[in-house]
């Protein structure tokens, strides 16, 4: 590879930002009015139909949902992972430090993704390659983009394990990924996320597979490294103890849209859409004994046929008639926060 | 409370599986010691909940107890008799009081059986209960406790959702009318949304049928929703019994405090001041077991006698329940 190193890559992409650089309020990724489409035997499933969300730098930003609620979807479209077809894109833009992703050209986007935004998956064992060894993987990036020698990438996948908490990572790296236990196969998944030194990290439900205890640490990790690198940090979850723990805002899905977003103190305390307000009361608690747990009647909708009207109208205690009809844009309300329920002022009485 | 009836008592449980090396001549070269001497006792109409990781055993133990696998040593009494030395009726009479809820309701269902023939395929070994042309009522009857629709009979497997599935599950369990249902984490395959909808049903089965339940799972807040005392294992050795109470709010153990310090709570106001205790390092090798205390590698209480003397399950100085550290003592970890 006759690429040249680091150095000056780095410094055309900061001069290529456009708008006023320097701020720090200035999101780092935008994804806005997201829409995405599957094609399968039963229809056409609408996946996503019209996602926004944005992360600062230093920021986490919890993207809640259950299955099928599209938050994975999102992720795979913003890294450019998602399988077309049966997918299609049919609207809305990505933006990384104001730049559009979906209509630049391939070179220029693979750029960008690769360079600044990484990702880690839930299942660590399945995302690694299991013929090559850990060390490799981590340093196949360095290699192709950064044109460091072999010996070079090895010493710095040991670094990166190493930072990683990894014990003797100088012998670890020539391991196979089955030679890993959960904990240490994220952990290298992490290392290999940071490789390149993005300033976004999207994790998609990272400590799912875990146990409670790695889980913990695991992350315990992520928060350190977002908090030195100072990285935006979008985590996919549907834990709301996990989101209650480390996120700084929240954007809660359902059925393929953001229903309520907002920062995790008052949406906690204060939910502004039905279901982000049955979801907590669905979850046991650990630190109560309840009796009864109140549990949302009825099912997610299925994709091909989306309820008309607001989408969770047939599982929500508080519908009315109108429900049924509007399908409700997710409005601004006030303290920064969004909602899309018609009558999001009325939960704030309540 | 008055005392108990006692159903099922487990005296000294162990299960290991050989590990063999050779494609041809076999030689085994050493044992998952899976489980390893476990005891407890199960009361009529409690829910005895049995927390751990990956690798503690406790789906093992729901296999012996349902007699699936042979125990290694030790000795399960439904009523005060063995299971393990019943043969033919006695043994089908057993099979009939002890039934079990799966974690996969997408494997543990014939895809090409209806669900006429799932939940009433209990009723083909034991006529007994439901002669021949009442069993479609039956199953209706039975559908429709678990809250399906009983006009659903003919339906397969992969028309229903996931919580569905697990009701089918629930209602087959049910169809013998059980004393006892080891439910091996009926919940963790389901969506949030939907547990909650689960467990509310199991907790009024228990209540409208006086169903004693085994309940194993993995996430300490759903297993303190539904218990009425908890065991916690590690390794293949039940390291604290106690109440739910006991075990959440006066944990004594080390491990069991390091589980309850990590499971992220669900409210943000109460995370700047958690205590938080972080294990280091994974579970050891189950075939390799640390000598003395299983926990000592990852205890930061560990001395000396941890790794000389295996300690206990007993009820310690100072304590209330059983816990089996030398080192045992009582604190809150949970916040507020």
């Amino acid at each position: 590879m006759s690429t040249p190193p680091a150095g000056p890559l780095v410094n055309t992409e900061t001069s290529a930002a456009p708008g006023p650089t320097g701020l720090a309020d200035a999101p780092l990724l935008e994804v806005e009015d997201l829409r995405v489409e599957f094609h399968t035997r039963d229809g056409v499933a609408s996946v996503l139909n019209g996602v926004s969300y944005h992360v600062r730098a230093g920021e986490t930003l919890a993207v809640l949902g259950e299955s099928g609620s599209g938050k994975s979807v999102t992720a795979n479209t913003v890294m450019g992972i998602l399988p077309v077809p049966p997918a299609r894109i049919t609207g809305g833009a990505i933006r990384y430090r104001g730049e559009e992703l979906l209509t630049a050209d391939e070179e220029r986007r693979r750029e960008l993704r690769g360079e600044h935004v990484a990702m880690i998956f839930q299942d660590a064992l399945s995302a690694l390659n299991p013929v090559f060894t850990v060390g490799f993987q981590i340093g196949e990036q360095l290699r192709t983009r950064r044109g460091m020698s072999r010996r070079d990438a090895r010493a710095r996948a040991v670094e990166l394990l190493d930072m990683v908490g990894i014990p003797g990572a100088k012998q670890r790296v020539t391991s196979f990924p089955h030679e890993f236990s959960g904990g240490m196969r994220q952990r290298a998944m992490i290392a290999m996320s940071l490789a390149l030194d993005p300033d976004v990290l999207i994790a998609d439900e990272p400590t799912t597979a875990l146990d409670v205890t790695v889980q913990a640490q695991i992350m315990d990790l992520l928060a350190d490294i977002q908090r030195e690198r100072e990285m935006g940090l979008i985590l996919i979850t549907h834990d709301l103890g996990v989101v209650a723990e480390v996120a700084d805002r929240i954007a809660v899905m359902y059925a393929g849209r953001i229903v309520e977003q907002g920062d995790v103190h008052q949406l906690f305390a204060e939910p502004r859409h039905p279901y982000t307000e049955a979801l907590l009361a669905s979850i046991p608690r650990l630190d109560s004994k309840g009796t009864e747990l109140q549990a949302i009647r009825g099912l997610p909708p299925t994709l091909t046929r989306i309820p008309s009207g607001c989408p969770f109208h047939p599982r929500c205690p508080r519908v009315r008639d109108v429900c049924r009809e509007t399908d409700p844009p997710l409005l601004a309300l006030p303290g920064g926060r969004a909602s899309a329920c018609l009558f999001a002022e009325e939960l704030a009485q309540s | 409370m008055n005392t108990p009836e006692q159903i099922l008592e487990v005296d000294g449980l162990v299960k290991h599986f050989p590990v063999k090396i050779g494609a041809v001549i076999k030689r085994t070269v050493g044992h998952v010691r899976a489980v390893d001497g476990v005891s407890f006792t199960l009361n009529k109409g409690e829910t005895l909940g049995i927390v751990g990781e990956s690798g503690c055993g406790k789906s093992t133990l729901a296999q012996v107890l349902m007699r699936l696998e042979p125990p290694t040593a030790g000795a399960v009494r439904f009523h005060g008799e063995d299971i393990f030395t019943k043969r033919g009726a006695a043994l089908k009479a057993l099979r009939r009081q002890v039934q079990i809820v799966l974690q996969d309701p997408y494997t543990s269902l014939n895809p090409r059986m209806t669900v006429a023939d799932i939940v009433g395929e209990p009723f083909e070994i034991h006529p007994e209960v439901a002669p021949k042309g009442d069993r479609r009522r039956k199953v209706q009857e039975l559908l429709d406790v678990v809250g399906l629709n009983p006009d659903f009979v003919n339906r397969y497997p992969h028309q229903f959702s996931g919580g569905q599935r697990q009701r089918i599950g629930i209602a087959r369990a049910l169809a013998l009318r059980p004393e006892v249902i080891i439910c091996d984490e009926p919940v963790s395959a389901l969506d949030v949304s939907i547990q909650a909808q689960v467990m509310n049903l199991l907790g009024e089965l228990q209540r409208e049928f006086g169903l004693s339940y085994i309940f194993i799972a993995h996430d300490l807040s759903v297993v303190r929703h539904l218990s009425d005392r908890v065991g916690v294992m590690y390794l293949g050795k039940m390291v604290e019994l106690g109440t739910e109470a006991e075990i959440y709010t006066r944990a004594a153990h080390p491990y069991t405090q390091a589980l309850l310090s990590a499971v992220p709570v669900p409210d943000p106001s109460v995370r700047e001041g958690r205590s938080r205790i972080r294990l280091t390092g994974d579970v050891p090798s189950p075939v390799d077991p640390p000598s003395g205390c299983r926990f000592r590698t990852r205890c930061w209480k560990a001395t000396e006698i941890c790794s000389t003397e295996e300690p206990e399950l007993t009820v310690r100085s100072g304590g209330h329940h059983l816990s089996g550290c030398h080192h045992a003592h009582e604190e809150n970890l949970l916040p507020g």
